[in-house]
């Protein structure tokens, strides 16, 4: 693995965490109930937390080094690298926990690895944090599958709908192109296809407790790894990146 | 052995006058536990509220580090509201009936929120003078009669010392930058001082609730004591990062050992109060919009935990 390579996984790592953050901090004082409100800024600012630690990261290996603030602001949406699922709108409340959810799963079984392998000990030591707090989300997001699920008749339909529009972004937390086979080959990543067996299993389960059923064989939409967004990022990145855009060279 | 309600008040008022505390299952008079409700529920819905003008720059603030804080900071707000209603709670009322009651425009929040946060800059003096203003006020309130309520201020009044803090940093921040950011911080402390000033409340003359509160040990200063307190804190550290206090009449009294100062625009207080301010709509239609919104996953939450 190139310090090339080794540069483009953390900053799929860090985009995955900013990208999701900055979509659960749109919620801030607008959720259902105020408890929720307060959990999922709680996830957000863990999503922060890990973004700024990658990136930072990543920073390190640009010549001359960037700051987590230069790769978060001064880039253009085709040079993010985040999953195209994590990108996508809030909708409404079931949208975004069937968003989290189906990430939540994944993200586990990724920091789960990433904690214990030793080729980076950096990355170890993020993923060491992140699987405690991934744990919870999980624990939370599948906690309202199943209750949006198995609740009334409404939210049942309306959390089926959410996991019908948002299946289709499953397959690319699996798929793997050249920098992640290398990432894998040298032991940071896990092997991504088998990973995927084990998630689908969990997910399974608590799409069926939750009275759900999997959407058969929608068409998988791939390409955020390679810079290729659905128009929502741009949207989202413009207001993101509004102040130093406007502004440039300053400090805040 | 029958107690007269005139026995028990006066029970009540020497008890209070010791400066011991009233729990949830003592007695005391309805006019108390009215007073407690309307204050309480206020200040939890001042709280909610004020979550709007920040996390409206959540998603735009400057730096990750920026909206790290921000975001912990709004989400502290949150939580402070739940604090409150579960105080509020105690008196014997129930949460969905004071929200209700905030929704349907009937209950007040602090006014202050029915201003816009324009800029970046805002937001740093949201911190630093709103908060600021919030602290001197509640910190009396940690030893406030009513136990519940006293104790969950020491909490909020600490969390709020940090927010305080996070705004008056933005401000020097840009104070050190360029002369954009300068004019845009100038520009925040000018719209906000003197709503700022008006958070205090009527001057004590007109301040219907006061006298009461004061002697109940609710209220320990009086409006004009603390906003005098708020003044004399504020102008030193305006100056120490160059920024010029909107006032022509604000100067020092070496007498008084403290500024005078201009009198405040009471008819724009009156009229924000009664619902006027260039905000009140929005801020009411975004509370009822989010509930509104909400309502299928609260009844899917109810109906998942009578079947399980």
């Amino acid at each position: 693995m190139t310090n090339i390579q080794f540069r483009e996984t953390l900053i799929r790592l860090g985009d995955d965490s900013l990208i999701l953050a900055q979509r659960l901090a749109e919620w801030c004082g607008h959720a259902p109930i105020l408890e929720e409100d307060i959990a999922l800024t709680n996830i957000a600012l863990d999503l922060l937390g890990r973004a700024q630690n990658y990136l930072k990261l990543a920073g390190e290996l640009f010549d001359p080094v960037k700051s987590d603030d230069d790769l978060a602001y001064h880039r253009d949406a085709g040079e993010f690298r985040n999953l195209l699922l994590l990108e996508q709108p809030n909708g409404h409340f079931g949208d975004t926990i069937c968003r989290q959810f189906l990430f939540d799963y994944f993200s586990l079984l990724r920091a789960e690895h990433l904690s214990s392998q030793t080729v980076n000990e950096y990355v170890a030591a993020i993923a060491a944090k992140a699987v405690k707090e991934i744990r919870y989300h999980a624990y939370y997001s599948s906690k309202w599958i199943k209750r949006l699920g198995d609740g009334t008749a409404e939210s049942h339909d309306k959390i089926q709908g959410s996991l019908d529009n948002l299946w289709k972004y499953t397959h690319e937390m699996f798929a793997v192109d050249d920098f992640d086979r290398a990432s894998i080959e040298a032991g940071l990543l896990p092997e991504l296809s088998e990973l995927k067996q084990v998630w689908a299993k969990r997910v399974g389960e608590v799409i069926s407790e939750a009275t759900l059923t999997i959407p058969s064989n929608p068409n998988m939409e791939i390409g955020g790894r390679q810079g290729e967004h659905t128009p929502h990022l741009a949207v989202m990145l413009e207001e993101m990146q509004v102040l130093p855009r406007t502004y440039p060279g300053t400090t805040w | 052995m029958v107690v007269s309600q005139e026995q028990l008040t006066k029970q009540f008022n020497a008890y209070v006058a010791d400066d011991k505390k009233i729990e949830p299952k003592d007695w005391m008079p309805d006019a108390y536990r009215k007073t407690l409700v309307r204050q309480i529920s206020q200040h939890a819905h001042s709280e909610i509220i004020g979550m709007l003008p920040e996390g409206a720059w959540i998603t735009r603030a400057p730096s990750l580090k920026r909206k790290a804080i921000l975001l912990a900071k709004v989400q502290d707000e949150a939580g402070h509201g739940l604090y409150l209603y579960s105080a509020c709670e105690t008196l014997g009322v129930e949460r969905d009936d004071l929200v209700a009651d905030l929704l349907s425009g009937k209950a007040k929040y602090s006014s202050i929120f029915n201003y816009p946060s324009k800029t970046w800059a805002d937001i740093g003096a949201i911190g630093w003078l709103v908060d600021g203003a919030a602290i001197m006020n509640q910190v009396p309130l940690c030893r406030c009669s009513y136990g519940p309520y006293a104790r969950a201020m020491v909490r909020v009044c600490k969390e709020e010392s940090f927010h305080q803090r996070q705004g008056y940093t933005i401000m020097m921040e840009l104070m050190k930058g360029t002369k954009e950011q300068r004019d845009m911080a100038q520009d925040a402390l000018n719209r906000w001082w003197w709503p700022s000033l008006m958070m205090f409340g009527p001057s004590d003359k007109d301040s219907k609730h006061s006298a009461q509160s004061m002697s109940w040990n609710i209220k320990r200063f009086s409006n004009d004591e603390l906003r005098q307190r708020m003044v004399d804190m504020t102008v030193p550290q305006a100056e120490l990062i160059g920024l010029k206090i909107p006032d022509p009449d604000l100067k020092w009294n070496e007498k008084k050992g403290g500024y005078d100062f201009g009198e405040i625009n009471w008819d724009e207080f009156y009229e924000v109060i009664a619902g006027n301010g260039p905000c009140n709509e929005e801020r009411l239609e975004a509370r009822n919009k989010a509930h509104d919104d909400g309502e299928w996953v609260r009844k899917a939450a109810m109906a998942y935990a009578e079947k399980h």
